[in-house]
């Protein structure tokens, strides 16, 4: 189940029209820039949860 | 020859780039193997590649010098929507930690080498073989093309002149992938990605303090695009669903390019595989703030006469010549390592799965080491000669639509692993209605990757990979049903 966890970056950068916006500004970012941003370290964490929980199971 | 050359930043560039000939050469000798006359040494560097050794290779391989030049300047461009390279290199890693250990584990037991080997042995078909190879070949080819444009931006910033630098450079890079094979653009990988980490981090902790920083370069954008009446830092309502089917399919259609399956295939394991998933995106970090770099063209109020020269010349513009010449080196010799593992894809392709198939079916182990290294050889030149004498759009046309034909592989090599239920022939007929559907609509639509639809609310536009993808899979499964019956009218054996 926690495999699913993959599946959230998809979903997160599928729906367009949810970060297609200007505000909250961040560092001068507008949100549609560090939205998209954000999800690099947030996937690799999600990786990496799935990872640590598929060596337990080996 | 060698009119407008500042002196510093061409001593940077030359001394950077003797260091890396030398390093393909030295190569080699670099984990040295038992012998190199083995498609497994010289194809796959011995499948012995760890974590590390991955994550610079495929990240070298995968991030091309052409991505540095084509990004930004999209960005440059359109605005919001070239940043469809963003999520596209997000979404791509949970596909590659789901699935590339999968074929990685089926091919290193099988010994195999290519995506047509894997596919062979799944459903014993040479003519599914054939397809995924030639359609490898094919898609592989524009993209050598392309790392060439890349170095030809480089070199022309330099102010070097003339199309022999070019050719010297790529003569170079032919003969030490020849002698070295996949352990030249292995070990060329560690400095091209240091080079170009310290390049786009330097441009965007430097660059914005110069322009005001990030707020005002979105603000210059902003005004420029409004100035323009075209683009813009958001995406209109129409660049919605292009900007979502455009990273799908990108990210669907990325790892079953030979360059970046044999990167895979090298590797040491399914979990260098897992870890490089995790580890991968740092590159994806970078490419969407080199991205800003277009913005940041606006914001410099550079003049530009082709979209390209965005990189260079915010480089030549802000930073001092020697620094600009290491950037200018960082992107001729990113265009290096792609170069190298693609013609090494494509002749393992060419080797395993037309060569020994339907040439010579006795060709030993060292036979096969030689044939390869003789068409990389030639598929380099080949790709050189299409960008000397062709027009630039043609390899960028092919390049898009090999983006639409290597994604027609998908359902052959990835659903076997999976299921045991599609058989060639369904496959093979799913892959040619995908590949000339797409071609056909690619064409029709004057050689761009959307294609509209009307789902009854107004037209949509769909990038075409992904619309010939599933009709592909429909295609595969009709077929499939017509052939062998629907999957759950099957009855176990024991009660037949």
């Amino acid at each position: 189940m926690i495999r699913l966890l993959l599946l959230l970056p998809f979903i997160g950068l599928m729906i367009v029209p949810f970060y297609n916006i200007r505000e909250p500004l961040l560092f001068g970012f507008p949100f549609f820039y560090w939205y998209q941003l954000a999800w690099v370290p947030l996937t690799s964490l999600l990786t990496y949860i799935v990872y640590r929980s598929m060596r337990r199971a080996d | 020859m060698l009119t407008n050359v500042d002196s510093a930043a061409f001593a940077v560039f030359l001394a950077l780039f003797t260091l890396v000939t030398g390093m393909g050469f030295v190569a080699s000798r670099w984990r040295k193997p038992e012998t190199l006359a083995h498609l497994d040494e010289w194809g796959l560097g011995g499948r012995k590649f760890g974590t590390w050794i991955t994550w610079f290779l495929v990240g070298g391989d995968f991030y091309t010098a052409y991505t540095v030049i084509a990004v930004p300047a999209l960005v440059y461009a359109v605005g919001a929507y070239g940043f469809f390279a963003l999520p596209y290199t997000i979404i791509v890693y949970p596909f590659v930690f789901a699935v590339m250990p999968v074929l990685w584990k089926v091919a290193k037991e099988r010994g195999y080498v290519t995506a047509g080997d894997v596919v062979r042995g799944a459903y014993g078909s040479r003519g599914l073989e054939l397809a995924v190879a030639v359609t490898g070949v094919l898609a592989t080819m524009p993209y050598i093309a392309l790392q060439l444009i890349g170095m030809e931006v480089a070199i022309k910033a330099l102010g070097l002149s003339g199309e022999v630098p070019l050719i010297l450079a790529f003569l170079v890079l032919a003969l030490y992938t020849y002698s070295s094979g996949l352990r030249a653009p292995a070990l060329i990988a560690f400095v091209k990605d240091i080079m170009i980490y310290i390049v786009v981090i330097a441009a965007i902790a430097i660059v914005p303090s110069k322009l005001g920083g990030y707020g005002a370069i979105f603000t210059a954008a902003d005004a420029a695009f409004a100035a323009k009446g075209a683009g813009g830092i958001l995406l209109s309502p129409a660049q919605i669903v292009p900007y979502a089917s455009l990273a799908l399919g990108s990210a669907l259609a990325a790892f079953m390019y030979p360059h970046t399956l044999t990167g895979i295939f090298a590797s040491s394991g399914g979990n260098t595989i897992r870890k490089n998933a995790m580890l991968l995106p740092a590159y994806t970090l970078l490419l969407g703030l080199l991205a800003l770099l277009g913005y940041m063209g606006h914001a410099a109020g550079l003049k530009l006469a082709s979209n390209n020269d965005v990189v260079p010349e915010l480089f030549k513009t802000l930073f001092p010549s020697w620094f600009a010449g290491f950037a200018f080196a960082a992107i001729a010799i990113g265009a290096l390592v792609p170069a190298a593992v693609m013609s090494i894809g494509a002749a393992n392709l060419f080797t395993r799965n037309f060569w020994k198939v339907w040439v010579d079916p006795k060709v030993t182990p060292a036979g096969e080491a030689k044939v390869a290294k003789i068409t990389s050889m030639l598929v380099k030149v080949g790709a050189l000669l299409a960008i000397l004498l062709m027009p630039t759009q043609f390899a960028l046309d092919l390049q898009l639509l090999g983006g639409l034909w290597i994604l027609q592989t998908l359902p052959a090599l990835v659903f076997g692993l999976y299921l045991n239920w599609f058989s060639s022939r369904a496959l093979l007929a799913g892959w040619a209605v995908g590949l000339a559907g797409g071609s056909w609509l690619a064409w029709s639509d004057g050689l761009k990757p959307l294609h509209g639809i009307d789902f009854g609310a107004g037209k949509v536009a769909i990038y075409t990979g992904l619309l010939a993808l599933a009709l592909n899979i429909v295609v595969a499964v009709v077929v499939n049903v017509v052939l062998k019956g629907l999957p759950q009218a099957r009855v176990p054996r024991e009660a037949a």
